[in-house]
């Protein structure tokens, strides 16, 4: 057990809620199978896109966070790559700083799912006028 | 929320210049920058999705650099454009 990571991937929303699933599960008895301890996972829905990816406006994020040694990071992108269901992933390794705030995230998003807020917004200077009023409102 | 937004810049005017800037960051004691919260990242990058530059955000060098590479990151997942207009009137 060396490092921890945090991996989210988007997955097409052509496949059903069902089968959804099923990738997702596909991939979480990849990690388990290959000795990693799962810390987190979470579900993000259909969301939209911010530009299309394969020419599809929308997907379906998911997120893992896992305990692993090294080399299953990059079984991991493997089969990624060779699932068509995927069509981004990202995996980045959690320092001290990102644990922290992930499990400060978890325990925010436990009390109230609707909104992340944890992050106390010390004001403006030249940065957007409006986001600032909105948040301390 | 759009009717400030009718002014359209590439980068937001200083309008008091008077005021010392300082890094948000540091001041506030937040140590990780998350990528996947895209609402908190808009606020460094311009309407046309660019990262905006420490000189105007007042960003210290070692936030600057964790706020780009959370920003790229966000970009790769498309939680953030990496091309628009209009980013910010938009949301």
């Amino acid at each position: 057990m060396a490092n921890q990571y945090e991996t989210v991937f988007i997955m097409t929303p052509v496949l059903s809620e069902e089968q959804m699933k099923e990738t997702v599960q596909k991939f979480e008895s990849i990690l388990t199978g290959k000795g990693a301890e799962i810390v987190h996972q979470e579900s993000w829905g259909l969301r939209k896109l911010e530009y299309p990816i394969q020419k599809k406006s929308s997907g379906f994020y998911h997120l893992f966070e896992f305990k692993a040694d090294g080399d299953v990071v990059g079984e991991l992108e493997l089969q990624f790559r060779r699932d068509e269901r995927i069509m981004r992933f990202l995996t980045v390794t959690m320092d001290k700083y990102a644990i922290a705030f992930a499990e400060k995230r978890r325990n925010n998003r436990k009390e109230k799912p609707a909104q992340e807020e944890e992050k106390p917004v010390a004001e403006q200077d030249t940065v957007n006028e409006e986001t600032k009023t909105e948040e301390q409102a | 929320m759009a009717q400030q937004n009718d002014i359209k810049y590439i980068a937001p005017v200083a309008v008091d210049i008077k005021k010392k800037k300082y890094c948000r960051f540091k001041k506030s004691g937040i140590k990780y920058i998350d990528y996947k919260d895209a609402e908190f990242l808009k606020k460094f990058v311009n309407e046309q999705g660019k990262i905006l530059p420490r000189r105007l955000t007042g960003t210290s060098l070692k936030y600057q650099k964790k706020v780009a590479q959370a920003v790229k990151r966000a970009r790769h997942l498309a939680l953030l454009p990496f091309v628009t207009d209009n980013l910010k009137s938009n949301q």
